[in-house]
């Protein structure tokens, strides 16, 4: 049974789903969203994993778009923070630590504050340049028009405003490593953990790994644009995951729940509407999909309606997650070793080493879990009480490395690597063990599972330069158009890629918009 | 036989007879294997195939086994034209395409029983397949070794087959292909070749290679009978307008500078493309293509004068080069001094003017001619024994 038709069907009511179609609805398209699970955001989810105890998926918002936030008005549409700003701060286990916020950092020789505070300056000025290309379709470099040598003469220009001495050392970073990076410029190994840290969260690499100072730079693209530290939302993730549904609607969309598509239909090569796993299904000649590269074309499309060197593409794109959540319910405020207790609810980053970091990638290389895993932990409680009952604490950790591809598989290990995580943070924060009332892993596995997203990949796939910018996700696909007409990819696996940010949803709609409106 | 790391080119199945029979010690090679290019005269062997039969060693073509539920769809998304439309027993000219609609190559794809495929192609493409099967439930081997192969062509052909012992080969349509009982062992005969004239390929195990070259000679030789070389074959193919990778277009995945491939419709291979099939890879690219016109037609000229037109620009009446030959010949049968050539759109046209810019030698005396061409439209060599069924006796 086919139903009425829309202009527009987007795949997905993930943040970015939800921001594509919010622009598409703003724009006078009838839309319809249809979402496989029964809750809008994708991984910008809350839930209960334990009685009374609420924790949410993507933890904590630092790069979503300012100018997004405000095109949707997410304010106004029930987006709250609990605390914004949060100091992130390193911690070796041993007593060290290292806090940075605003540009400084704290717990370090003067040479080093002095550094940081330049290397911060630098790294503003260089988000900036990529915030703006972030922003923006990127340009066709073969069959290029005016439109194409337009923006390229843009990024030139942006390349060419930083200066001859910054836009020299960004070529020269750019595609090296963060690990000599940080090397070259400080001494104290705690700094040099957090920066390492926040260059390879979320991606199959370690500090050494060939360009994961482009890692960096993606995780602090918002500081060129004045954005602070990073925020916590009011209620859970899921909070924002709402007021991006709420925005959609109120601009026109219209949201379907539990509804999962399981094919795209297409006629004569064109996309011509999608059917569900019910056998339901739509008219549209615009689809927009927010799942990921791999399930919209070799699930939802299929290899035989594609070109064979496209579909060799899309299956070589690196899509295996090594991130898993980590989810504790505690009795109790643990005590971290060498944290202040005002510092209690930061960003806490787990290693006291690039080393550390490269030492427990290397496991993962092989399919392995690391022995010691390396996290990013925040206590959402101590900002938001409401998310756990009366002086009980949840906590929410990132935890690298857990390949998708576990050797042996994930059924005989989750138990095993979750005793791991807890014994590592046994190590910073002694007893902590003692407190846990319940806990939950979400191994990458598991994340596909609850969250439709084959791989489990915080980014729908890695941003390594060769996925990223004008090749991200792959050539033919790399403007949000893709080969099938009609077909558009709005998600986390198009360009400028994952993190909360809503930029793949809102420059894949306002290139849809553009592209009907030419024909 | 020595396989590859011990040996830089490695002997076909038929290599003894082969080696007896190559008087002129003229090599060449063939996708690993050493190959005459002459065994003792090129155009005796050249006129042994349009006056008598020739046997080429087809050994070395690269051949793959295509099997598995899927086979049929998965060849019908690999190739331009429709496989459904080739039933069992049947034989189809084919060519293969990358996403941008270029020609990857060409080939011959045999359906040998229900779903059970070989594909023959000039070129090696085991990953290209490998790459198209995913999503489809197939079983690809590369069978170039395993398989033994003889052109048998020419006007006698027929009936030194017949003389060999397989019965009822007259009736053997073009394109048909059929299995016989050789040695102790499988015989399989198409009626498929490379030389537009009536002629038969034979396919068989290594181990009846030997028994069957032997065998074929004897009862071939009141059939006037003789091997041919890469030469002979090579002026034949020409004569008869068929095009050859890696002379006539360069296979898409060998080319480097962008714009130098050539899709089906620049090489005027049109009625290999069926839209109406389904999805194809290249399907969209060509699509456009036929929309917005293609860059290049390919076109057989007639060039006046008997000096080939090898390698010579072709110009319009103001001198501009609007195109190069691809191949080209003197071909003794058609009479006629043929080239094959790729010239820009629109130049082409049945009443252009049009002049190849050739340059010969005379006892190191060099000149240059410019001939005019006329463009030919349908072949220029097809006597009509090539699609008489029954085939005629000699
Ligand atoms: C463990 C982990 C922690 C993270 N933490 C953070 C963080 O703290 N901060 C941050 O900014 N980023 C974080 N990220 C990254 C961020 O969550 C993702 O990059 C982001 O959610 C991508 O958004 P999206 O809208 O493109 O896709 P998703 O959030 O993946 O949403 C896609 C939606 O599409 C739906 N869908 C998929 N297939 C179908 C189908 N066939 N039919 C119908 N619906 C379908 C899914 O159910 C889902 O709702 C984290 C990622 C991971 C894996």
């Amino acid at each position: 049974m086919t139903e009425a038709a829309y202009d527009a069907i987007v795949i997905g009511a993930g943040h970015n789903g939800l921001t594509c179609a919010g622009y598409l609805a703003r724009s006078g398209c009838k839309v319809l969203v249809l979402e496989a699970n029964d809750h809008p955001g994708g991984l910008a989810a809350t839930w209960e994993f334990a009685e009374g105890f609420r924790v949410s998926a993507a933890h904590l918002l630092h790069i979503l778009n300012p100018q997004v936030a405000k095109d949707l008005a997410l304010e106004l549409h029930g987006l709250k923070c609990a605390a914004a700003d949060l100091r992130t701060v390193a911690l070796d286990g041993a007593g060290g630590q290292v806090a940075i916020y605003g540009g400084k950092v704290e717990g370090v020789d003067a040479a080093d504050a002095v550094a940081y505070a330049e290397f911060h300056r630098q790294t503003q000025r260089f988000t900036k340049v990529l915030a703006g290309f972030c922003a923006r379709t990127p340009p066709r470099l073969a069959e290029r028009g005016w439109g194409d040598n337009l923006a390229l003469a843009r990024l030139g220009w942006d390349l060419r405003s930083l200066g001859k001495a910054d836009m020299r050392e960004l070529l020269r970073i750019a595609a090296i490593n963060i690990y000599d990076v940080a090397n070259d410029r400080f001494e104290n190994p705690l700094l040099k953990a957090a920066i390492g840290l926040d260059a390879v969260l979320g991606s199959h690499m370690g500090p050494r790994s060939p360009n994961s100072v482009y890692g960096y730079l993606h995780r602090h693209l918002n500081d060129g644009l004045g954005g602070g530290g990073p925020r916590v939302v009011q209620g859970g993730m899921g909070a924002l995951g709402e007021a991006f549904a709420t925005a959609a609607e109120a601009a026109g969309a219209e949201i379907r729940y539990g509804c999962r598509v399981v094919r795209i239909d297409l006629q004569d090569g064109r996309v011509a509407g999608v059917t569900l796993a019910d056998g339901n299904g739509f008219t549209a000649n615009l689809v927009l999909s927010n799942a990921n590269l791999k399930t919209t074309f070799l699930d939802l499309v299929g290899p035989a309606n594609l070109d064979a060197g496209f579909v060799r593409r899309v299956h070589n794109f690196r899509a295996q997650g090594v991130t898993a959540k980590l989810h504790l319910a505690l009795d109790g405020l643990p005590e971290f070793r060498g944290l202040a207790s005002t510092d209690a609810g930061a960003r806490l980053l787990l290693t006291p080493s690039m080393d550390d970091i490269e030492l427990a990638f290397n496991h993962a290389k092989y399919g392995e879990c690391s022995p010691s895993p390396i996290m990013e932990v925040s206590i959402p409680t101590l900002h938001d009480p409401a998310l756990a009952p009366v002086g009980k604490h949840v906590l929410s950790a990132v935890v690298q490395y857990a390949p998708h591809r576990l050797r042996g598989g994930w059924e005989a290990s989750r138990a095993a690597f979750l005793q791991t995580c807890v014994d590592r943070l046994e190590t910073f924060a002694p007893g902590i063990g003692g407190m846990v009332l319940a806990s939950e892993l979400l191994a990458p596995p598991d994340l596909e599972k609850q969250f439709n997203l084959r791989g489990g990949h915080w980014h729908h796939g890695e941003i390594a330069l060769d996925q990223a910018l004008f090749m991200r996700p792959v050539p033919g696909a790399h403007r949000y158009a893709t080969p099938v007409s009609g077909l558009y990819l709005c998600g986390a696996s198009a360009h400028p890629g994952g993190g909360l940010s809503g930029l793949a949803g809102r420059n894949a709609a306002l290139q849809a918009i553009r592209e009907q409106e030419a024909k | 036989m020595k396989p590859h790391d011990e040996t830089l080119l490695l002997d076909t199945p038929f290599a003894a007879g082969v080696r007896r029979a190559c008087q002129l010690q003229d090599w060449g090679h063939w996708k690993g294997y050493a190959t005459p290019n002459a065994y003792e005269d090129v155009e005796q062997e050249y006129f042994a195939l349009r006056n008598a039969a020739g046997v080429f060693d087809l050994s070395p073509m690269t051949k793959y086994r295509i099997g598995g539920p899927d086979a049929g769809a998965f060849l019908n998304r690999l190739l331009t034209r429709d496989v459904g439309k080739i039933g069992p027993g049947r034989v189809g000219y084919c060519v293969w395409c990358d996403d941008a609609g270029m020609v990857l190559d060409d080939g011959t794809l045999f359906h040998l029983s229900e779903g059970d495929y070989r594909l023959c192609a000039q070129e090696r493409c085991l990953d290209w397949l490998h790459w198209s099967a995913l999503g489809f439930d197939v079983d690809i081997q590369d069978e170039t070794a395993a398989v033994a192969a003889l052109a048998v062509q020419g006007p006698t052909s027929c009936a030194a087959l017949r003389a060999l012992g397989l019965d009822g080969m007259q009736d053997l349509k073009p394109f048909a292909l059929r299995s016989f009982a050789f040695d102790g062992g499988e015989l399989l005969a198409s009626r498929t070749g490379f030389t537009g004239d009536l002629g038969y390929e034979l396919w068989t195990a290594p181990d009846h290679a030997q028994a069957l070259w032997d065998a074929l000679f004897k009862a071939g030789r009141d059939y006037l009978i003789r091997p041919i070389g890469m030469a002979a074959l090579d002026l034949a193919r020409i004569e008869a307008g068929f095009i050859q990778a890696g002379e006539d277009f360069v296979p898409a995945d060998q080319v480097l500078r962008p714009g130098r491939g050539r899709s089906p419709f620049e090489l005027g291979l049109d009625w290999l493309v069926d839209f109406g099939k389904g999805p194809f890879t290249g399907r969209s690219a060509l699509l456009r293509e036929r929309q917005r016109g293609s860059r290049f037609r390919f076109v057989k000229l007639d060039v006046q004068g008997d000096k080939p037109a090898a390698d010579s620009f072709i110009l319009n009446k103001s001198g501009k080069v609007v195109g190069h030959v691809t191949s080209a010949a003197w071909c003794p049968s058609a009479k006629r001094n043929l080239a094959l050539a790729s010239l820009q759109m629109p130049w082409g046209r049945p009443d252009d003017a049009l002049y190849a810019e050739i340059y010969y030698s005379r006892e190191l005396h060099w000149t240059r001619l410019k001939a005019r061409c006329k463009v030919i439209e349908g072949p220029l060599w097809d006597p009509p024994r090539r699609r008489q069924t029954p085939a005629p006796d000699f």
